[in-house]
């Protein structure tokens, strides 16, 4: 099969499961893309989370983006952005018509009560496993406890935290 | 067609300057689509954002495709589509480009090793925010477990464990959400 076509087959699962938007996706493109397909590494998919938080729009179209470039470049990223909004497109445009049935659809409210708790340990592993991935030496580690604080003092936007970590880096890391 | 124009022109500002994503472009599409353009009623609107929230995918997708349909049908949503989804991509594809080329380097990989100790914190607040709105219960509790544990040491793919706690959901929280 072409690697096109694989790259859209497997945002369009990743599209057609994120339940709860942005970071509920992360578990799925772990699994998908990161552990199943090697496409990227996992230093690249902490990258790509990263510059998630500094470009705007959604990041299932940045990581879908992205990812369909490093793999097979223009082409790759157009398939795989295709691939990650057209469950969206279906599911809506069949939806549209009978949007209050929906809205006070039982089933789906319940359904989505069982998953909320569930979607909280899918993202508490991608919390462990990027951990793993990031937290290997003591400055690190100084880095994370350092951003932590200032997360849980002071409700800051997450570019200026991207950029904090980042000037961070380079202070801990050139010495 | 200046109405879809305008339409496109509209979803595109939404796309290129909601950072941060999902919750944070809500009050930016309500001023443009409602209190600006008169496209939708708030009421509207307000139903459009529920169903976009529980609707898997992005919700800027799912209500940009909402609200294309209203104002114009099919090529209307095609087109909020569009708008919403191509300044990420445009901004992905240039960034992607010059990444490949200089993330070597050595300054820029000091800021990335910064950046990818940020990365597990954030995705902690994610967890603590969403853990805030959720009923503290023992049932809720054992879920977060148990899926947790399923993906560390069964290696279950995420897509089985969304599909049996949607499941389980429908089976033993329908009286709970009536």
């Amino acid at each position: 099969m072409s690697i096109i076509i694989k790259i859209f087959l497997s945002f369009f699962k990743i599209g057609a499961f994120s339940f709860g938007g942005g970071y509920a996706m992360l578990p799925l493109i772990e699994r998908e893309i990161v552990n199943s397909h090697n496409w990227i590494t996992y230093k690249e998919f902490i990258d790509i989370i990263g510059i998630s938080q500094m470009t705007p729009g959604p990041i299932a179209i940045n990581s879908a983006t992205f990812v369909g470039f490093k793999v097979s470049g223009v082409l790759g990223a157009i398939s795989g952005t295709l691939g990650v909004i057209s469950f969206s497109f279906i599911l809506v445009s069949i939806a549209n018509h009978y949007i209050s049935k929906f809205k006070d659809s039982y089933i789906l409210k319940a359904a989505l009560a069982g998953m909320r708790p569930a979607l909280i340990g899918l993202i508490l592993s991608v919390f462990i496993s990027s951990g793993r991935e990031s937290f290997k030496d003591f400055k690190s580690i100084i880095i994370g406890i350092v951003i932590l604080g200032l997360l849980l003092i002071n409700k800051l936007h997450p570019i200026l935290i991207i950029m904090i970590s980042g000037v961070l880096g380079v202070i801990f890391y050139s010495f | 067609m200046k109405r879809l124009l305008d339409m496109f022109w509209t979803f595109f500002k939404i796309g290129a300057f909601t950072f941060g994503g999902g919750q944070a472009m809500i009050p930016l599409i309500e001023t443009e689509v409602v209190s600006k353009k008169k496209w939708l009623s708030k009421e509207d609107f307000l139903d459009i954002i529920v169903i976009s929230q529980i609707f898997p995918g992005a919700i800027a997708v799912n209500s940009s495709i909402f609200i294309g349909y209203r104002i114009n049908g099919l090529l209307g949503a095609i087109i909020g589509l569009l708008g919403v989804v191509l300044p990420s991509f445009f901004i992905i594809l240039i960034i992607a480009i010059f990444f490949m080329k200089f993330r070597d380097y050595y300054y820029v990989d000091l800021v990335f090793k910064g950046i990818s100790a940020a990365v597990p914190m954030l995705i902690l607040m994610a967890v603590v925010s969403l853990s805030t709105s959720l009923k503290k219960s023992y049932g809720n509790l054992i879920i977060i477990l148990a899926s947790l544990a399923s993906i560390l040491f069964l290696n279950v793919h995420p897509v089985i464990v969304i599909l049996l706690s949607g499941l389980y959901g429908v089976i033993f929280l329908g009286k709970k959400v009536k």
